[in-house]
Parts: structure tokens; sequence; C-alpha cells
């Protein structure tokens, strides 16, 4: 079976968000880069399947030539080659409509791509690309098994998951459950070294106009001191919470 | 051409994001002179929505439409939508929405913007604000396509009452063939979701055990609340990974949020970061939670919380 993982290079979890150029622009100055947590999760459920159902995996990824440090990563990680679509991604509908193009032309049996980046937060990538391709698609994925074309799979839901199944190909959202946080695999120097001999394509990218334009930013407007209670004085954090924040 | 929202019912009954999102619904068609039509799928009680501003709603009332099943709900929602001249699609930020709502934009054509904050800064270009880099920034952006497909975040604008004569239609629907079959939902019943609730009373590994979670439940019982944990906890087994919040896990938008025994880790600050008012219990002074909260207290968990339930009863009764 082929597997499709698509990846998404962004900022580190632990970054300071920052805009230039009159807050139209993310500032990339200081900013470390990973692979998108909701994808790593996927990427790592995809090279087990390498063992367990003789997988070929596939990562690809849309941006310029700063995401292939997260590429290489993910090849590090067990993936067996990668794509990278030569265009700064605009927006989530272009970005799915690249993938598209490459699912469109190696036929995967399973798509994986994160259920949101944790810096756009668009939500988007898996369900366009599984409507575009008209393939089954599950959201907040939690847990996948393959037997053979069919598909069995958790997806998360308010207060509780549902248990859904579907033929192959399929698409899924992936999220922290696919797999846990201590199954996410740290490349070792074998792996590292390997990555460098693997396959890393770069193709040219499909004209897209895209359907929605980031026009500029804004942060959170800074927040008032914290109101400090004495532990002996509850009543008076219900007072506050009561009179003051009306919250209760 | 008309404001459309999508109406989410669970168990025959419009969720409270419903009556939210048409509020949200009601000010925006005002705004561009557009009428306000609901789509409500098997709802027991569909006139309740004329409270809220709803000028016409599109019932449908089929039973393959009983569970969630992504390619059907798709197909009739866009199928009204279509039918009806839709100018903006508005859907809710639950999980089932948000599953939804890409595979519609592609049946529409449509432009789709997630975690919308604020009725549109202008409607000429349609301009919205959202929340992005997990609620860390907001970002403003420019919907040009005919069609557009917004998604509201939970509890951003409210509910507001303008009762309306509200026109009633069915619609009838048929299935197409699929094999996305749903075998089982599990769902914990009696308990309010992270995603619904007004409070939401979260712990961290100041708490030391999951045995120790009696002390976050009772709280949250007396205050009707939802509970919630940090990402150690569901690393670590404590609880389970439907209640992990933050930038990995689910986001909070609730009014009041109360944090035991978190330190307040950036990627969990930004989790929570849209709920409206925010509770620190911590017994370290220096923990970052505090620049973040907007109330705290300085002390142990397991005797301050305790005795919160207790005067939380007091005063609930």
């Amino acid at each position: 079976m082929k597997i499709l993982v698509c990846i998404s290079h962004v900022p580190d979890t632990t970054s300071k968000i920052n805009f230039t150029d009159n807050n139209k622009v993310f500032d990339t100055n200081g900013i470390q880069y990973i692979i998108n947590p909701n994808d790593e999760f996927g990427l790592t459920k995809a090279v087990w399947m390498k063992e367990s159902h003789k997988a070929e995996v596939v990562v690809a990824s849309v941006g310029e030539a700063p995401c292939e440090s997260t590429l290489r990563k993910c090849l590090a990680i067990g993936a067996d080659r990668a794509i990278r679509v030569n265009t700064n991604p605009l927006d989530g509908f272009s970005v799915a409509k690249q993938l598209v193009e490459i699912c469109k032309k190696e036929e995967f049996d399973l798509i994986i791509a994160g259920r949101e980046s944790i810096d756009y937060n668009g939500g988007m990538v898996p369900g366009i690309i599984a409507e575009l391709m008209s393939y089954n698609y599950v959201s907040n994925c939690i847990s996948l098994e393959i037997d053979g074309k069919k598909a069995t799979a958790a997806r998360e839901i308010d207060g509780g998951k549902e248990i859904v199944s579907s033929d192959l190909p399929l698409v899924i959202g992936s999220q922290k459950g696919l797999v846990e946080e201590k199954d996410l695999i740290i490349p070792n120097m074998r792996g590292i070294m390997q990555a460098r001999q693997k396959p890393l394509e770069i193709i040219d990218p499909l004209e897209v106009n895209p359907k929605t334009l980031s026009s500029k930013y804004e942060k959170p407007s800074p927040k008032g001191e914290v109101k400090i209670v004495d532990a002996g004085e509850i009543d008076k954090l219900i007072d506050l919470l009561h009179n003051e924040a009306k919250v209760i | 051409m008309a404001i459309v929202i999508y109406s989410e019912s669970e168990n025959g009954k419009f969720k409270k994001s419903a009556f939210e999102l048409a509020s949200y619904g009601r000010a925006l068609a005002d705004k561009l002179g557009l009428s306000l039509m609901a789509i409500s799928i098997n709802n027991n009680e569909p006139d309740l929505l004329s409270n809220f501003g709803v000028d016409k709603l599109i019932q449908v009332n089929d039973k393959e439409l009983e569970k969630f099943q992504v390619n059907n709900y798709s197909k009739v929602v866009s199928e009204i939508a279509s039918k009806k001249d839709v100018k903006i699609l508005l859907l809710g930020s639950s999980a089932d929405s948000k599953y939804l709502a890409p595979i519609l934009s592609v049946k529409l054509h449509a432009g789709y913007v997630s975690n919308v904050v604020e009725l549109p800064e202008s409607t000429d270009p349609l301009v919205v604000k959202r929340s992005c880099f997990t609620n860390k920034a907001f970002s403003y952006v420019n919907l040009s396509e005919k069609i557009n497909l917004i998604s509201l975040s939970n509890n951003s604008y409210g509910v507001i009452e303008n009762p309306k004569k509200m026109e009633k239609e069915n619609f009838s629907f048929s299935a197409d063939k699929s094999s996305l079959k749903i075998e089982k939902v599990e769902k914990v019943t009696g308990k309010v979701t992270i995603a619904d609730a007004d409070v939401v009373v979260s712990g961290g590994r100041g708490l030391k055990g999951p045995e120790n979670w009696a002390l976050v439940e009772n709280l949250a019982d007396v205050l009707g609340a939802a509970t919630a944990c940090s990402k150690p906890v569901s690393d670590m087994g404590w609880r389970p990974h439907s209640e992990h919040v933050g930038q990995t896990g689910k986001p909070v938008a609730s009014n009041l949020y109360i944090a035991i025994g978190i330190s307040g880790a950036i990627q969990h600050l930004a989790g929570i970061n849209s709920s409206k008012v925010k509770v620190v219990i911590n017994n370290d002074p220096e923990a970052p939670f505090f620049k973040a909260a907007d109330y705290g207290i300085v002390g142990d968990a397991f005797e301050v919380v305790p005795k919160l339930t207790e005067k939380l009863k007091e005063f609930k009764s």
C-alpha cells in the first residue's frame, strides 16, 4: 500500500508570535520550525505501517526551500521519499489543490494530513483534498486499522468518539490519539544519515488562485494585572466572579 | 440571495451554538440587507429558532440523517444552500461542523474561513477577523468568492433574542451510496462537553495523580462545568486525551476557565486564551499562569479547592 503524509512546516510551539511590515507579514526572525504536531502523529502512524502493511510512505509539503529541513526530518523519522511543491503556501484551498495534483499522479491508498496546522489553524486541507479527490474523509482521527481494502477509524467528537468504516482510498485528519506523544520517533544518527540519501523531489506548482487572503494581523490586546485573592478569603473570589466578572 | 446558517441539533434539540449562530447571522443579514435562512435536520422543536432572528427555516426530517454521516450531511446542506442562492453560509465550531465545512466549501466552490470571532470588519469587500497561531494572534481575511463559508468560534458573539415570524419549508433528501459507515457512537451522556461548556475546570500535574481528580470533578459538578486537563496529565494517562486542552489539544472558549495546579506553559495558555475569565489556583506564585489569569489564589490546591467547592455550593443554594 501507498501512503501520503502531508506536512506543514510550522513555528515551534513555544514561539513568540510577531508581525512585521505594518502587521502584514509574520516575523520569522528567531523562529525555529518543526513538523506540524498533528502531521507528526500521522507520520508516526504511517511509519509503523511500513512494517505492518509493507507500506511505502511519501511525505509532501507545499513551501519554499526552508521547509526542506522539515521534510528531511520526516525522512529521518522513516518516510521513504519526499516531495516539495515549490511555492509559498497562500491559503488552505491552494495548498490542498497543490497536494491533490500529487494525489492524482500517484494513487495513494491512504492520505494523511494533520487535522489543522498550529500556525494558521485553517483546519481544511484534509477535507478539501478528500472532496476534490471524491474520497471518503475522517476528521479528528484517533485510531485507524486497515485490513486489505477496508479501514476502520475512530473520529473524536464532542464528548466521545465515533467508530466508522470505509473502503480505501481514504483521507484522514490526524491528531494526538492516532499515536501517543510517547510514540513519536526521535530520529537517530542512522536515520539522519539515511535521510540524506533518500529522494527529495522538487516540483513546480500548479497555477491556483487562492480563495482567501490574509490582509493583516493583530495581537490580542494586553491583559490587565491578575487580582490575587488570599487563600483564606475564598468568599472574596466568589464575590468577584459573581459581581465583577459576572460569570457565576 | 440569502445568508444561510446550518443550525446544529443533538437528540432532536438545537445546540446552544445554533442560537448564537442565528444571532450572528441576523446581524450579518441586516448589514447586507439580506434575509436569514436556517437549515435544521431532524429537529423536534424547530420553532425555537424564530426567537433569534431567523426569517425562514428549511427543515429536513429523514431517517438516513439520524447519524452524522458527513457525505449525507454535506450533500443535503449544499443542495439547500445552492437552491436558496446562498451568499454566506454560516457554521458553528463543533467537531461535526468543522468536519462538514471544508467539504461544503468544495461542493459550493466557496471561500472558507474558520475560527471567526466577530462580525465582518467590512462587507464590501468582505473582511473577517479570525484567530490564528492558536489564539496567539488574529488575522483579517479577505473573502472574494461569490459564495463564502464562515465558521464562527463558539461563544464569541453571544445569543441575542430577536423574535421573527418564521416561515417553514420542508426539504426532502435522498442519500448517495457510500462506503463510509458509522458503526458505533460512544458518547458520555449527562456530561457537559468542553466545546459546549460555559465553565471549564481544568487540572494539571500539581494534582499529583489521577486518584485526586475528585477535586476537579466535585468543583465542576457544582458549577455545571466540563472537566479538562493539561498536556502532561493526558500524556501520563491520568486523564483521557479528549480532556487535553491547549495547542495540540482542544481549544477552550468558555466564559470561565479555572486552572488548578497548572503552571501555564505557553502552549496551554494559547489553547485557553479565548476563555473570557481565567482563574488560577497554584501554590507557586511564580507560575506563568498568574500572568495570563484574571484572578488567582496562591495556595495548596488540596486545601483551597475543597473550600471553594463548599462555598460555591452554599452560594448556589
